[in-house]
């Protein structure tokens, strides 16, 4: 294992509650053990594309954490990527939802065997429907922070996206409407930056020092952050949704995530050995510091393991969606 | 009698007092201008966007998600084209959420030749529009017609496309808005912003009645025997034209306005063409992978043996753009002796 360049010194006391700590690496477990199991169907052949976030857990687990969870505008809005399992479980999703979207079952609680795996839509926690276009999300969350603008309240609208795709007009776009001095937005502009496209490096399609200098030209609060490290995510996610929270202004926040398995199952979904392990790096903290054994860490790896094995097979044996229910849902009805 | 420019202003007064529109946006939509073509003059709940068409169809999206109600414009529909991945997933919103989400909101944008608008002013957006599933697309082609059916659009839980032939926004209706004063002069003054300073106008609605077209509901504009057009938008009072000559002439055409291109009125046009066997469909989009070439096909299909004559379509060039001298634009799209020619011909073809 390469050692973690990034990470705060490991002498550093950890700043977050013990229970706290627990849950986040409970849900980074989860996650991880998830992505896996998704990762193994694809290869077995119960699924025809596999896309997630192995690698960003350390920074998708605390941003549903504290998401502010609900539905309506007094609630925060998640216009998401799709590397964002993390997030669905921290906010109380269970992993099974996620095995039905991959083996496309009538079940699949986000599309309904119509989507790809990691493609949310979860309106009863305002996530709003993850769409394969790169950066679309960063066109559409202005609209929902400017609901909430007008409504008042502490509710603020988060999205997030890759590096590559910011490159697309549509993250000028967020920048635009986000920082008009007439009507500047509560919104979280999120860039999960891994590096690269699909193999395109981060030198070949971006120029930047920082993707979160991009801010300043805007005269929006940004910053760049490790997202490899759950701590600093919590924090730093936690002072930057405090302050679009409060100050009902744009921030954007650029976190420095690893792609553990490559891009997607488009490049082999194979575990990529040089890039910082979040979750491993994270362990040997805990570790280090007390606040949970090595026994106890594998023994909760082992019990997700399995668990996520059993929601696979039931998942697996699940009907796909009829084919005469094409037609259903081209329009709402009224409601 | 209210212009159509002045029936939509009306509708969307209606709408935001009535139906809960929150947002009427776009470029240069608020004041002081209220639209390049004065459609959103004096409303309350107007305003100016960045010049960013992405921007404006993902912030009407957006606004639609949050539980908001809008209405947003497209200045042009020629510049619409860059947004057309987000209309793509404003249609599939709805169906790859399998029924979780939907998005209510009104898109307008005006469409079509007849202000010598050259190559990018001058577009037609119906057969691009009627692509993308998961939209309703409607075009009046009257004032009233243009009130009833924005009424419509802004009831809707679906994303609607609401295309305004450019050149039937100054014209007058012949009917009357439910609640707009006799006098057209009134209504002006009522309405209209006044030309310079405008920054104290405030306008004087009249007191408007909800009248709504049913969307999907195609109109019977002249009964006939011999021969069907069914056409919309700035064709279609050329069509009517047309069959009011050839009435003179001793042929009979019935005429038909879709108003409504999807849902459209399939009965309508099944109905006449059973009666009349020969069918012209008109509309000034290029001809090739047209519309109304979607029209012929089903009737082919469906209607084969009620037909005497191989239905036709007259549609705009299929050229990359349309000229701005006069000669290029009325050699581009469909003309008044075009539609009038192309009757007569379907009318008096025999096998
Ligand atoms: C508009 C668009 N263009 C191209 C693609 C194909 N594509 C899928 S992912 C990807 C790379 C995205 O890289 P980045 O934005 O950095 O996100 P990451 O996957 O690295 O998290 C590309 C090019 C796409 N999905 N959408």
């Amino acid at each position: 294992m390469s050692r973690p360049r990034l990470i705060k010194e490991s002498s550093a006391p950890l700043p977050l509650d013990r229970e706290l700590l627990v849950r986040i690496h409970d849900l980074m477990v989860k996650t991880r053990t998830l992505e896996e199991r998704l990762i193994q169907m694809y290869k077995q052949g119960h699924g025809y594309f596999w896309i997630g976030g192995p690698g960003e857990e350390a920074f998708n687990v605390p941003l549903g954490l504290l998401m502010k969870k609900g539905q309506g505008p007094e609630y925060d809005y998640l216009h998401a990527h799709y590397r964002q399992s993390g997030t669905l479980l921290a906010l109380g999703e269970e992993p099974i939802g996620a095995l039905r979207q991959m083996k496309n079952t009538a079940t699949d609680p986000y599309s309904g065997g119509r989507n790809f795996a990691g493609h949310f839509s979860l309106r009863k926690y305002n996530v709003a429907p993850v769409s394969s276009p790169i950066e679309v999300q960063y066109a559409i969350a202005p609209g929902t922070a400017m609901v909430q603008k007008r409504l008042g309240g502490d509710g603020i609208t988060i999205v997030t996206g890759g590096d590559a795709g910011t490159a697309e007009g549509d993250f000028a776009s967020c920048l635009v409407w986000s920082s008009r001095p007439a009507n500047p937005l509560p919104i979280l502009i999120i860039v999960t930056n891994n590096k690269w496209g699909i193999s395109t490096s981060g030198d070949g399609q971006h120029g930047e020092t920082r993707v979160s200098d991009r801010g300043k030209a805007f005269n929006i609060q940004s910053k760049t952050i490790n997202g490899n490290d759950p701590v600093e995510a919590y924090q730093e996610l936690k002072a930057a949704m405090e302050y679009v929270r409060k100050e009902r202004k744009p921030f954007l926040l650029e976190a420095m995530v690893s792609r553990l398995y490559g891009h997607s199952s488009a490049s082999g979904a194979n575990y990529v050995a040089d890039e910082v392990d979040c979750l491993k790096t994270f362990e040997a903290r805990l570790e280090q510091e007390g606040v949970l054994t090595r026994q106890q860490m594998d023994d909760l790896r082992n019990r997700y393991t399995e668990e996520m094995a059993a929601a696979a097979r039931t998942a697996r044996d699940e009907p796909l969606p009829a084919p005469e229910t094409i037609w259903k849902h081209i329009f709402a009805e009224d409601k | 009698m209210a212009n159509m420019a002045q029936a939509i202003r009306m509708a969307l007064h209606y709408a935001e007092e009535k139906l809960g529109v929150t947002d009427i946006f776009g470029e240069d939509v608020g004041a002081p201008l209220g639209g390049v073509f004065t459609c959103t003059q004096g409303l309350k709940t107007t305003w100016n966007s960045p010049l960013d068409e992405r921007g404006i169809i993902g912030a009407a999206m957006g606004i639609a998600m949050g539980g908001g109600r809008p209405v947003a414009e497209i200045q042009f529909c020629d510049y619409v084209y860059n947004t057309i991945d987000l209309l793509k997933l404003a249609g599939n919103t709805c169906w790859s959420s399998n029924g979780d989400w939907n998005l209510p909101m009104v898109v307008r944008t005006p469409v079509g030749s007849g202000i010598r608008g050259s190559i990018y002013h001058s577009h037609s957006f119906d057969a691009t529009m009627t692509h993308i599933p998961g939209w309703k697309v409607v075009m009046p082609s009257t004032p009233l017609d243009a009130y009833g059916l924005l009424i419509s659009a802004c009831k809707e839980q679906n994303p609607v496309m609401f295309l305004e032939p450019k050149a039937l926004l100054r014209v007058k209706g012949e009917e009357r808005i439910p609640g707009e004063p006799d006098d057209d002069r009134a209504l002006s003054k009522l309405i209209d912003a006044p030309l310079g300073d405008r920054s104290q106008w405030v306008p004087q609605w009249p007191q408007l009645e909800e009248y709504a077209v049913p969307i999907g509901k195609g109109k019977l504009v002249r009964e006939g025997t011999q021969v069907t057009v069914v056409s919309y938008g700035r064709t279609l009072p050329l069509c009517a034209r047309a069959a009011a000559t050839l009435a003179d002439e001793g042929l009979s055409v019935e005429v038909i306005d879709l108003r409504s291109l999807w849902p459209y009125d399939w009965e309508m046009i099944k109905s006449s063409v059973q009666k009349t066997g020969r069918v012209l469909f008109v509309n000034e989009d290029t001809e090739v992978t047209n519309f109304g070439e979607h029209l012929m096909r089903r009737t082919v299909e469906e209607l084969f043996y009620s037909l005497l004559a191989a239905p036709r379509l007259v549609a705009g060039k299929f050229v990359p753009g349309i000229g701005l001298a006069d000669t290029l634009e009325m050699a581009s799209v469909p003309q008044q002796n075009d539609i009038t020619t192309a009757l007569r011909t379907l009318a008096n073809e025999q096998p």
